[in-house]
């Protein structure tokens, strides 16, 4: 597109420097440089150097970065505003992030003055937390508190839980053995399901991206861990990453992926950096892309049009990822924690099926607790010292939260589908005799309002519309007509959105409202 | 291809549900779609419901497949579609959108128990056209008209998230700043009125705008060798707007900006 009108605005020499380090030196003596490919996926990447480097996107790096990647600056200015960790307005080269999500307000979280309110940020067994990011020439993101706490399990927590190093890759070895074919037989054959909500069969995920003809194929894993309380694939992408590393060459060898990519979110600077180093370390050819602030991407179809360069918008489907994904192209998307199961299917020493919870709020012992599928949530109360519950908070903000007398739940999918609640990504959120639930409720349906990504109607205004009615229940000041609002809400929102961002936005809420009969 | 809607099963070669259900004498609301536009599927009223499907599927965008029963009137459906059109009255200023305010009436939907849209804010930078996003539902069609889909000019774009969500010029600089060329093909595809002619904007303004008494008179621009057809909208025998038809084989109701705007020669008398 070489006739775009560009920004007047230049970069400073720092952004200039920071952007070509993404996005490769600016060729000398030609403004007309014809490229084969689009560049466009870099977009994010270039403005996140560039924030990095100064703080902010300064006009000047907004239109360098379009211009270099010939994208119309409305369009590079459209994709800019839509992340919330990408900041236009000029800042402090130094910005504290305070979670102020559900388990750090029930650890008391205060947020300071000239900090910044954030959703959760993923260290919910730690709470309260929050995160520092430095802008400069050494920039870097700092998680608090660093420590890190034990976690009990032992499967796919073996390693961590006991300290062994990783050792040699004898699962990637065992499915060169096998083959492509014997290795998605074996995935088949396991009970897996993935572990990022959905609980689709991974084998025939797997099966499918293989028996498609279009090439190149992609596997992207979802490491957006972004709902809130959730914060298992952090631990794992810090503690072992190398599992996750060998997992995905596996299922690339699989499948016929030629590359892979791992997207991170912003907030995990730490497992960032662990990741990198394994993939450098095993040496296959996966990129590391780092979101921006945007719950939404973990929808997979918005995670591809975050690579691709784009808002975080989620696509119609059909088609579906392993049909048309990134790029276009077949593409198989695992969660981190679907991805290191793998190993073990096809080393075939432990054949329990486990599933990772993440334990937070009112409990003596927060963290990750690795059951096997079918133990009933009051034992993992117990393990995890939980105070005498008002209420328990199971799959994150689109879960439901359960009354005390639920609380012998099984721990599995069947029975938690045939109590009408889902286990989500693994969310066990403890809400203690004197917490506040009316604020949990109000929390919850902000979180779902500053997180809607705004491109359909119901989730867009519906989110807002919930907000509001909550609000005039909360304060005293309903008309009378509230709960008929909400519950036209619930319906529309979960018929009617695009994405499942849109269709869970109201499913806390209402559980609040007609299991607890918070604001009813 | 089979396809059975409401009860009725007839026979298509491809297309979408919605496609199939014009075909079928079966009128579908829409907003967000357009004839010559890359579906986005965003408003949601055209939402219909796909036995099989978890949720409602959006008709404009979801393909036929042999052997689909399709419900276009069912209470899920009409619940949703009132909803939709709730959603939109409380949040938007529909007074210059017939379509919207039709399908309101039609499902008796009460945007008041909601909310309440915003004043009027009318951005005037040019004198071509006028913005007033208080009016907008965010449809995509004008960003699509900018793009790829038309005239390849990018000027505009989705800026900021959820709520706040809106239509863009680069760091939101007036028009005569960004790289709008003023070939007004977002303005005719609009369905609200957000974006509207500068003359309509002042008729409408002074209480003059009387379109029921408008005359459409085709003719054929005089500007360039092209030869687009052009629908003149005249009243008080003068040219008030100039639109092409969307089905015209050259111009798929683009224009430029001479066709579009370029017409006050034609009446100083």
């Amino acid at each position: 597109m070489p006739d775009l009108k560009l920004l007047d605005a230049e970069p400073t020499e720092a952004e200039r420097e920071a952007i070509d380090a993404v996005v490769g030196a600016e060729p000398a003596g030609s403004d007309r440089v014809v490229r084969s490919r689009p560049r466009r996926h870099l977009l994010l990447p270039a403005l996140r150097a560039a924030q990095r480097r100064v703080g902010w996107v300064t006009a000047g790096a907004l239109g360098y970065a379009s211009r270099r990647l010939e994208i119309p600056p409305a369009d590079a200015y459209g994709v800019a505003t839509f992340y919330a960790l990408i900041s236009l307005e000029e800042r402090p080269a130094e910005v504290l992030h305070v979670c102020t999500d559900l388990s750090c307000a029930l650890k008391g979280a205060v947020v300071p003055e000239g900090a910044v309110p954030s959703p959760c940020l993923g260290l919910c067994e730690l709470a309260p937390a929050s995160l520092r990011t430095i802008a400069g020439e050494r920039p870097r993101e700092i998680q608090i508190p660093e420590e890190r706490l034990p976690v009990h399990g032992d499967k796919l927590l073996r390693r961590i839980a006991t300290g062994e190093p990783y050792g040699e890759l004898r699962a990637l070895a065992r499915a060169r053995e096998l083959g492509p074919e014997a290795v998605i037989a074996a995935v088949k054959a396991s009970p897996l399901l993935g572990r990022g909500g959905a609980a689709f069969p991974t084998g025939l995920k797997w099966e499918a991206v293989a028996r498609q003809p279009v090439k190149p194929h992609f596997l992207v894993c979802n490491a957006d861990e972004s709902e809130p309380g959730t914060f298992k694939d952090r631990v794992i992408m810090e503690q072992d990453p190398f599992a996750l590393v060998e997992a995905m060459a596996i299922a690339m060898f699989a499948t016929g992926c030629e590359k892979g990519y791992v997207y991170i979110r912003a907030e995990y600077p730490l497992a960032q950096r662990r990741v990198q180093d394994a993939i450098d370390a095993v040496g296959i050819d996966v990129e590391l892309r780092i979101g921006a602030g945007a719950y939404v991407c973990g929808e997979e179809t918005a995670l591809f049009q975050s690579i691709e360069g784009h808002r975080g918008e989620p696509r119609n489907k059909p088609p579906f990822p392993v049909e048309a994904g990134l790029f276009g192209k077949p593409t198989v998307v695992n969660n981190v924690e679907t991805l290191v199961n793998i190993p073990h299917i096809l080393l075939g020493e432990d054949g329990r099926d486990t599933r990772l919870f993440c334990v937070s709020g009112d409990v003596a012992r927060p963290g990750l607790y690795e059951l096997e599928l079918g133990t009933p949530l009051s034992q993992l109360l117990d393990t995890a010292g939980a105070e005498p519950a008002k209420a328990v908070l199971l799959g994150g903000a689109a879960g439901s939260f359960l009354r005390p007398d639920q609380l012998d739940l099984e721990l599995s999918f069947e029975a938690a589908r045939a109590a009408g609640v889902t286990l989500g990504s693994g969310v066990v959120i403890v809400f203690g005799e004197d917490a506040d639930l009316v604020s949990a409720v109000l929390r919850i349906a902000a979180f779902f309002r500053e997180e809607s990504c705004g491109q359909c109607v119901p989730c867009r205004v519906g989110t807002v519309r919930q907000e509001e009615a909550l609000h005039r229940l909360a304060s005293g000041a309903a008309n009378g007509d509230e709960r008929a609002v909400l519950a036209d809400l619930t319906q529309v929102m979960r018929d009617a959105s695009i994405c499942g961002l849109g269709q869970t936005a109201a499913n806390a809420v209402a559980s609040a409202i007609e299991n607890l009969g918070v604001l009813a | 291809m089979r396809i059975t809607i409401d009860g009725v099963t007839t026979e298509v070669d491809g297309g979408t549900i919605l496609d199939a259900a014009r075909q079928m004498g079966i009128d579908t609301p829409t907003l967000c779609y357009g004839d010559t536009l890359t579906p986005v599927n965003a408003c949601r009223v055209c939402v219909v419901e796909l036995e099989g499907a978890r949720t409602l599927v959006p008709a404009c965008s979801r393909r036929v497949e042999d052997g689909m029963v399709v419900h276009t009137d069912s209470e899920r459906v009409r619940t949703s579609r009132r909803m939709v059109l709730e959603l939109l009255g409380s949040s938007v200023d529909l007074s210059t959108a017939p379509d919207a305010l039709a399908y309101v009436d039609r499902y008796g939907a009460e945007p008041a128990r909601l909310g309440t849209p915003p004043a009027p804010a009318p951005r005037i930078d040019n004198d071509l056209y006028v913005r007033d996003y208080s009016k907008c539902i965010l449809c995509y069609k004008c960003v699509e008209a900018c793009g790829v889909d038309h005239q390849n000019t990018f000027a505009i774009a989705v800026a900021g998230r959820g709520f706040d969500a809106r239509i863009s010029t680069e760091l939101d600089v007036a028009l005569p700043d960004s790289a709008c060329v003023y070939c007004g093909n977002c303005v005719a595809v609009c369905p609200t009125g957000a974006l509207m002619g500068k003359t309509e904007f002042d008729l409408r303004e002074a209480g003059n705008w009387r379109e029921e008494e408008q005359a459409q008179v085709d003719t054929v621009c005089p500007y360039c060798g092209v030869g687009c057809t052009l629908t003149l909208h005249v009243q008080d025998d003068a040219i008030v707007k100039v639109t092409s038809p969307d089905d015209h084989d050259v111009t798929r109701g683009n224009l430029c900006i001479k066709g579009r705007f370029g017409y006050r020669y034609a009446q100083n008398r």
